[in-house]
């Protein structure tokens, strides 16, 4: 018979409000095994701790059942607490009597009898329980990061300095993301490029940090300190060893294709550097406009490069490495506003989105930095903004607010008037939001001194007359209707996740939003965690995210990477499944529901009769058994247990409460 | 002038008739934007829901604006925030007749015959104007 001691928490009010404690533990009292039982306000304390831990030197308990939280809050606390007075931290249950219990129930006629119950049930199964021991396991010292971006860039960076290898995957040629097409940054009108390439080449020099561009991650296996990842480098045509950057390649090409580095507003060519910055500084061969890809000749790029550097004949390659941590950075993309039919997005070339009026501002962009309507080339005299395009639209866009199109037209607003003193801008906005270090006063700037007018209120419609755009929209402050003769119109579309987020989400084993962003494990407590161990998020594949906010969430997630990385050895999972070998029969379902390939066919002989007889069970691998269970739900002979949750300890709990009520 | 829609029969019997909710409204205008008869209304649609979400009854039952709404449905089918401000116009008619016009006539005042000839659709319409 077990030594088994009841604690029973208050948990203030929270549990004892709803549950009548005096006559829960009189009940626990008769359970079988059931030597001690006590209870305490707040068992969690450090008061509470020792309550327990006196309770089992004094009484020589070797079972412990608390009545608590649920065991996702403080689970590890008590089983601590009873390691520390010398009792295997897995002969201790706790019964949820909080979440599961007073939290449920209105009064202590329902509250009462369901803790006993709770209680009857853990007491039955730890009687049960035995003592485990979790494995511990390797951790591969190095890093991945999905997306080279600032918000990857960062994080590599520091991960690196931190002094472990890194390695960025990029999907596109060069690193850089989506802050390398920005002309200036909010609110201190830094130069984008400026800021971020000194980044892009730190991480390309770091001898820490490897890049891998033009590559996407294929598959994720494993767990936390050891996933093994299969990356698909696309072919480049183009030796990154020979080649040098000159340039004589992309000049001599024949062949356009739409850029897009920006935003497709003007082309590039088939062989290219997405930008001037690139890095790493070696062309690809876009194989669908390439003329010796699709007719058969031309090599003109092969005939022209010095160091001989192209190579048609180039595969895809799959690079297979481990890495004890992930760091995804995958950043975000921007809504087409063509579905919006009022604003004509997409039927008219001076009604642009704002990452392709950003464009217009840049010295290497489509017009060569001059702010000029692609219509006719002449500079706009009056620009009109639209917010929230897609924006809090729960109708035809996204319910969110995508946080950083307030801030990005008000600088757009005072580009344009520092290059075109003559020209006017008209916002139409809904709120005004610049919560931000600076924000508020950089856009009261663009009001007060940049003579950009402000008009709440929204666009019915906007149709071309003669050589303007009548945007035809409402004042809501006066209540008038508004119609502006404007040169350009610029939509400050929807910020959103990348298309194929979910899918990347499921090859990594991580989980998107309702609008297919990442999930953080926690709002508040883990911004950067995700639901699976080992893997972070950074930037604006969270949720749409400004570059100060990024970086920090950046170096937030490389520090969780290095406190993983910085470990000697991590603990495993204790609770993890076991076959028993004499009744299993070899069906090997197991190894089909398995999610982490923890399981595998082995030959056993076994004495028959006279002679020996081979035959075909399951065998668990208990360092990568994460015990999820399936494998036992699924078992036709009951001979896969899991630690912990065996099938006599769930049966000892539902009789508990079943055949005693 | 109160600054409260609580109690106030003509938002009860708009929201029981149309099944929208000023209170969903954030007042960005773009139905005032998208309404193509601006130029009649002395209310602005947008501001007749600022209206109905403040209680102001009096105000709205003297308004022009929802008589010169055509029910077009652009407003609806642009409004961000899915409501439909044709329904909530429509509520506004009828609560302000309700009040103004009491019971004028019920199916007891027709005849058989009447009955019988006109479109069941007008007798609908007719009577939920007309009856309270």
């Amino acid at each position: 018979m077990p030594r088994t001691g009841v604690f029973l928490c208050h948990c203030g009010s929270n549990i004892a409000g709803t549950v009548n404690i005096d006559q829960t533990i009189e009940a626990s009292r008769n359970f079988p095994g059931v030597v001690h039982v006590d209870e305490y306000r707040y068992l969690c304390s450090e008061m509470g701790q020792d309550i327990i831990k006196k309770a089992i030197e004094d009484n020589n308990l070797d079972r412990v059942v608390v009545g608590t939280c649920s065991p996702r809050m403080h689970e590890n606390t008590f089983r601590k607490a009873a390691a520390e007075a010398g009792l295997n931290p897995y002969l201790l249950e706790v019964a949820n009597i909080r979440e599961h219990c007073s939290w449920v129930h209105k009064d202590m006629e329902e509250g009462t009898p369901k803790a006993i119950a709770l209680l009857r049930a853990a007491a039955a199964k730890v009687a049960l329980n035995e003592a485990l021991e979790a494995p511990k396991l390797e951790v591969e010292k190095r890093a991945l990061v999905i997306g080279g971006g600032i918000a990857g860039i960062q994080a590599a960076l520091d991960i690196a300095e931190a002094g472990y290898p890194v390695d960025i995957v990029e999907r596109e040629p060069s690193i850089g993301g989506r802050m390398a097409q920005l002309e200036k940054t909010f609110p201190t009108l830094d130069c984008s490029a400026c800021i971020l390439t000194p980044k892009m080449v730190e991480a390309a020099q770091h001898p820490n940090i490897n890049l891998i561009t033009y590559a996407e991650v294929e598959e994720v296996n494993g767990f936390v300190g050891q996933f093994d990842v299969k990356i698909k480098q696309k072919a480049r045509y183009v030796d990154p060893v020979k080649c040098t950057g000159c340039g004589i390649c992309w000049e001599k090409c024949p062949a356009k294709a739409p850029s897009e580095f920006e935003m497709g507003l003007a082309k590039r060519k088939s062989i290219y550097v997405p930008f001037a910055q690139a890095v790493p500084m070696v062309p690809v061969i876009d194989k669908e406009t390439c003329l010796y890809f699709r007719k058969g000749r031309c090599q003109i790029c092969e005939k022209e490069c010095p160091p001989q550097a192209i190579d048609y004949e180039q595969q895809d390659e799959i690079i297979e490495r481990r890495y004890g941590a992930i760091v995804v950075a995958t950043g975000f993309d921007q809504m087409d506003p063509s579905i919006y039919g009022e604003y004509g997005y997409g039927q008219h070339p001076d009604i642009l989105t704002g990452l392709e009026f950003e464009r217009l501002f840049n010295a290497s962009g489509p017009t060569g930095g001059k702010v000029v309507r692609l219509s006719d080339g002449k500079p706009p005299k009056k620009v009109v903004f639209i917010q929230c395009v897609g924006s809090r639209d729960k109708a035809r866009g996204m319910n969110y607010c995508s946080k950083i199109c307030c801030m990005f037209t008000a600088k757009q607003a005072i580009l344009l008037k520092e290059k075109l003193p003559d020209a006017k801008s008209y916002v139409f906005y809904i709120d005004v939001r610049t919560a931000g270090k600076g924000y508020e006063e950089f856009q009261r700037r663009a009001a007060e001194e940049y003579d950009v007018a402000y008009l709440r209120g929204q666009v019915g419609k906007i149709f071309p007359e003669g050589d303007h755009l009548v945007v035809h929209g409402v004042d809501s402050l006066s209540g008038k209707v508004v119609d502006i003769k404007a040169d350009m119109v610029v939509l400050s579309a929807a910020s959103i996740a990348r298309a194929d987020a979910p899918e990347l989400g499921r090859k990594i084993g991580i989980n998107t939003d309702s609008y297919n962003f990442f999930n953080e494990a926690h709002p508040k407590l883990k911004p950067v965690e995700t639901h699976t161990a080992g893997i972070f998020i950074a930037g604006a594949c969270q949720t749409p995210k400004d570059i100060p906010d990024t970086v920090a969430q950046a170096s937030a997630a490389a520090v969780k990477a290095v406190g993983l990385l910085s470990k000697e050895m991590l603990q495993g999972e204790a609770c993890t499944a076991e076959v028993d070998e004499a009744e299993c029969s070899g069906c090997l379902h197991c190894v089909a529901v398995c999610p982490y390939t923890a399981i595998d066919a082995k030959e056993i002989e076994e004495r028959y009769g006279d002679g020996t007889l081979k035959r075909t069970v399951a065998e668990v691998n208990p360092a990568l058994c994460q015990g999820c269970g399936s494998c036992s739900a699924i078992c036709r002979s009951g001979s896969i247990n899991q630690k912990g949750f065996s099938n006599e300890q769930i049966l000892a709990e539902v009789d508990a409460i079943c055949l005693q009520r | 002038m109160t600054a409260s829609n609580e109690g106030s029969r003509l938002i009860d019997e708009m929201k029981a008739q149309s099944g929208q909710d000023p209170a969903d409204c954030y007042q960005c205008a773009k139905c005032s934007a998208a309404c193509p008869v601006t130029a009649a209304m002395d209310l602005l649609p947008h501001q007749v829901i600022r209206y109905l979400q403040m209680g102001l009854e009096e105000e709205l039952s003297n308004s022009k604006t929802p008589w010169i709404c055509a029910s077009c449905f652009t407003c609806a089918a642009r409004c961000p925030r899915d409501l439909d401000l044709a329904r909530m116009m429509e509520g506004v008619r009828l609560t302000v007749l309700r009040k103004r016009e009491g019971n004028k006539f019920g199916p007891a005042d027709l005849t058989p015959e009447q009955l019988e000839k006109l479109p069941q659709q007008a007798l609908v319409s007719g009577f939920r104007k007309y009856n309270k």
